[in-house]
């Protein structure tokens, strides 16, 4: 089946149908999870949707941030919050056009996540790839877990 | 809604339906935010297509149906656990109907940054000829 990528804010349409638009969306997402359909999505409805997961060592984030110049990105971390920002802007043409859709979204982005643990923030990695942003994010040693021997 | 009705570029209609794609894939099939443009030259399709690299980017163009396919392959390790997931990869798909004539050979595709950039120009349409009467 075909599903549309919820994107958070809509483009500015000049139409006055694009409110209902977003409804019929919405409601379409929602018969889905009904029918057992969904894919398990959390969607948070802000832009740029993540994926976090987890391994004995580190967290990885990875963000959908398609076009949008990796230093454009403001990355931060303290603890075990990590703030993602930054602007994406879509380039106006400069000749005559007429545009027969716009749907891509532009505007600027502020999210912040916590995560289930602290991180060590001086050893976070970040890498910027066909417009996903990865972030390796080692966890602080004393929260790693810890084999511990039992002495006979 | 006036300039809607006459845009030369049209959603195919049964989207929904993607009988290729289906059959031949597995996993969830998105559809891209797409913009699309046209100035008297050429029409401009811009989509968002985030983790798609131009080896599994297939664009078909064939009687006037634009197809764009392309697969993303999951990132992630399989000693991975989820934390949080938002989005999911699969492939994107999305259909087209073009009224207007393109010139095959001109077309040019750009992928940089996840965001494709297709610039599809139009045929040249005949030039008016204008025929001066002579007075004898």
């Amino acid at each position: 089946m075909l599903v549309r990528r919820v994107w958070p804010s809509r483009p500015t349409f000049d139409s006055p149908f694009a409110d209902f638009d977003s409804v019929r969306r919405e409601m379409l997402r929602l018969l889905d999870s009904v029918a057992g359909d969904t894919f398990g999505e959390v969607g948070a409805g802000v832009f740029p949707p993540m994926n976090i997961t987890q391994d004995n060592d580190n967290f990885y984030l990875r963000a959908e941030v398609p076009g949008i110049k990796p230093n454009e990105l403001s990355i931060s971390a303290i603890r075990n919050r990590l703030s993602l920002a930054g602007n994406r802007e879509i380039q106006r043409e400069h000749e005559r056009v007429s545009y027969h859709r716009r749907e891509r979204a532009e505007g600027s982005f502020n999210r912040t996540v916590t995560l289930p643990t602290e991180i060590n923030a001086d050893k976070v990695d970040a890498k910027y790839t066909d417009g996903i942003l990865t972030l390796t994010l080692p966890k602080a040693e004393e929260t790693k877990p810890r084999q511990i021997k039992v002495r006979p | 809604m006036a300039k809607e009705a006459r845009t030369e570029i049209q959603k195919a209609e049964n989207a929904g339906v993607l009988p290729h794609a289906e059959q031949t894939r597995p996993g969830p099939v998105f559809s891209p935010a797409v913009d699309i443009f046209e100035n008297d030259n050429s029409i401009t399709v811009l989509a968002d297509m985030p983790g798609v690299k131009a080896q599994d980017l297939q664009i078909d163009l064939r009687e006037s149906v634009l197809t764009l396919t392309a697969r993303v392959t999951t990132p992630e390790s399989p000693n991975e656990s989820d934390v949080l997931r938002e989005y999911r990869s699969g492939t994107f798909f999305r259909q087209f109907t073009l009224s207007e004539t393109i010139n095959q050979t001109g077309i040019d595709a750009k992928l940089a940054d996840g965001v494709l950039r297709l610039e599809l120009p139009k045929v040249e349409k005949a030039k008016p000829r204008q025929i001066t009467v002579r007075t004898s």
